[in-house]
């Protein structure tokens, strides 16, 4: 799952999907606390998922917001076409 | 049940945190708040440097059941981004006022971004880390595009945003894969099992994906794609912000997760991957600056070649790397925010100015200006009598002990390089005739800031084996 999320990243070209694939990262280092921690059971992991999902709630938003306001200015949501500042 | 002494131990942090609020609360009720709000947040930073610096020989502890640490390195890294912090709202004072646009969040993220800062540079727990991290981090996207209304800065803010959140991913899988070989989240727990874990493949990988998350943070070469094109796109005084506070905390966090290498003074495995990434972004840095026709570009990869010169101190792995990674810091963070102060300053309305070009004949028109800006260059460039070449020194004394001599060469080598813009800037403004004429604001808040730390790079570099020497004793 960590490595379908990097590619997507990776390989991906619309913001919104680039977007979906890091929340996808997010998502399975949450998996694999979880296994961990009912495996060794220590329940530090399960707790550091509940910080993860707020974390990745909040940042949600401030993205998702960062993408309306760059779609006001310019409506495209291609990250090819988003190169003004180049050298 | 939480013993209230603790909550003494952690006052810089409260302070930061109650600013927050009464800053939130002022914003909203106060007509003032715009002429108000820079001088509250300067206040807060302040009282915190001072009361940090003040307490750093306090016996070092661990609190809050082994989440914080407190004294010692921490409150010097606190002081460290508290100061920083300070002379960028004296900067942002005028600028924000040229730049067009003004929110009262903006002093409020700077106020949340140090306090994620500086839990990242008091954790003692990869969950505190992980918190810091992303409370300085989200404040950092808000803060790139806070000009929603221009293009350039949304860009610079979209691109910083993907990036960074790449790159948390890859920090919270590390942490989870550590989590999954250690059994606990604690730094300390796993310092305790350290050498057991040094051959657990789950532990190496983990470790490593935190670490490749962190060369996001800190810009070094593969993953700094975003570094030009952010602080280009962002307010001048908020890149200067980025490039200083946000790159000492997440040194800050990088060295205290190595800690646990160094102190079992086992072989440090990391060393192939950390040289590798020095040696690339120091190159990398001095040589493609050299081409930067625009002078925030090439602060940009500027620091990119610091972040190689600081990764170098990591690669050896010894006290000699970590006091002097400590010392460079400091001094960096005073330099490079004098000279993004001086671009602040220069720049002209809608993102005027910004050439190279531009700083021809400056020394007639504004010889203050001109001078201070020769000073944080040549300290940038390593050039003897200012702090900038201390730090060097250290760090690649710090190399040659650990027996990475090659390391030590290429970054003498690099720096040399790097020589060339740097020293460039300094003959356009001395010794060339202005093309055009070039309106400039005057700003005394602005000269303010700039003084002090100009101040400070001279202080680190007459003194410099009396602070190593502080840093040291904590170590």
């Amino acid at each position: 799952m960590f490595v379908v999320g990097v590619a997507g990243v990776l390989t991906r070209r619309n913001a919104i999907i680039v977007f979906m694939s890091i929340e996808l990262m997010l998502n399975s280092a949450n998996l694999s606390l979880v296994t961990f921690s009912s495996f060794s059971g220590n329940p530090v992991g399960q707790l550091f998922v509940f910080f993860v999902m707020a974390v990745a709630a909040a940042e949600a938003a401030v993205g998702l917001a960062i993408i309306i306001a760059l779609f006001r200015n310019k409506p495209t949501l291609n990250i090819d076409e988003i190169n003004i500042l180049k050298w | 049940m939480i013993d209230f002494s603790e909550i003494f131990l952690i006052l810089p942090l409260i302070v930061i945190g109650f600013g927050i609020l009464v800053s939130l609360v002022f914003e909203m009720y106060s007509k003032q708040s715009e002429k108000i709000l820079p001088w509250l947040s300067i206040l807060i930073f302040t009282i915190t440097a001072i009361f940090s610096i003040a307490t750093i020989s306090e016996p070092r502890d661990v609190v809050f059941h082994n989440m914080l640490s407190v004294g010692g390195n921490t409150h010097f890294f606190y002081f460290i981004f508290n100061i920083g912090a300070a002379l960028v709202s004296l900067l942002s004072i005028d600028y924000i006022k040229k730049y067009g646009t003004y929110y009262g969040e903006y002093y409020i993220l700077l106020q949340s971004s140090v306090l994620g800062m500086m839990l990242m540079a008091g954790a003692k727990d990869l969950l505190v880390i992980f918190l810091g991290l992303e409370l300085m981090s989200i404040s950092f996207y808000v803060l790139a595009g806070l000009n929603r209304k221009k293009l350039s800065a949304n860009e610079a803010s979209l691109k910083y945003f993907l990036l960074g959140a790449f790159a948390t991913g890859f920090v919270v899988y590390g942490i989870a894969l550590i989590y999954g070989s250690a059994s606990s989240t604690s730094l300390d727990v796993i310092t305790a099992d350290f050498s057991p874990l040094t051959n657990n493949l789950l532990f190496i990988v983990g470790v490593l994906l935190f670490l490749i998350g962190f060369s996001f943070k800190i810009a070094a070469f593969p993953f700094h794609m975003w570094v030009p094109d952010v602080y280009q796109g962002s307010p001048t005084t908020v890149a200067g912000l980025f490039s200083t506070g946000g790159k000492a905390a997440a040194f800050s966090s990088i060295l205290i997760t190595l800690i646990a290498v160094f102190s079992n003074s086992a072989q440090n495995i990391f060393t192939p991957y950390l040289s590798v990434i020095a040696t690339l972004s120091m190159l990398f840095g001095s040589i493609v600056a050299i081409a930067q026709e625009d002078i925030k570009r090439m602060l940009a990869y500027s620091s990119i070649s610091h972040a190689g010169y600081l990764t170098i101190g990591l690669a050896s792995g010894n006290e000699y790397g970590v006091a002097g990674i400590i010392f460079y810091l400091a001094t960096y963070t005073f330099m490079n925010l004098g000279a993004f102060g001086i671009v602040a300053m220069i720049e002209g309305e809608n993102e005027s100015n910004l050439t190279i070009s531009s700083y021809a004949g400056l020394s007639k028109r504004k010889p203050l200006l001109a001078a201070l800006l020769a000073l944080f260059m040549f300290s940038l460039a390593g050039i003897p009598p200012f702090a900038g070449f201390f730090g060097k020194y250290y760090i690649f004394i710090s190399a040659i002990k650990a027996d990475l001599t090659w390391l030590a060469v290429l970054g003498v080598i690099s720096s040399a390089i790097s020589v060339y813009f740097y020293i460039r800037i300094v003959v356009l403004m001395y010794f060339k005739e202005a093309d055009s004429e070039l309106i400039i604001h005057d700003s005394r808040t602005g000269l303010l800031a700039l003084i002090i730390s100009s101040i400070l790079v001279v202080l680190l570099g007459i003194f410099p084996g009396t602070i190593l020497q502080l840093i040291t004793s904590f170590i």
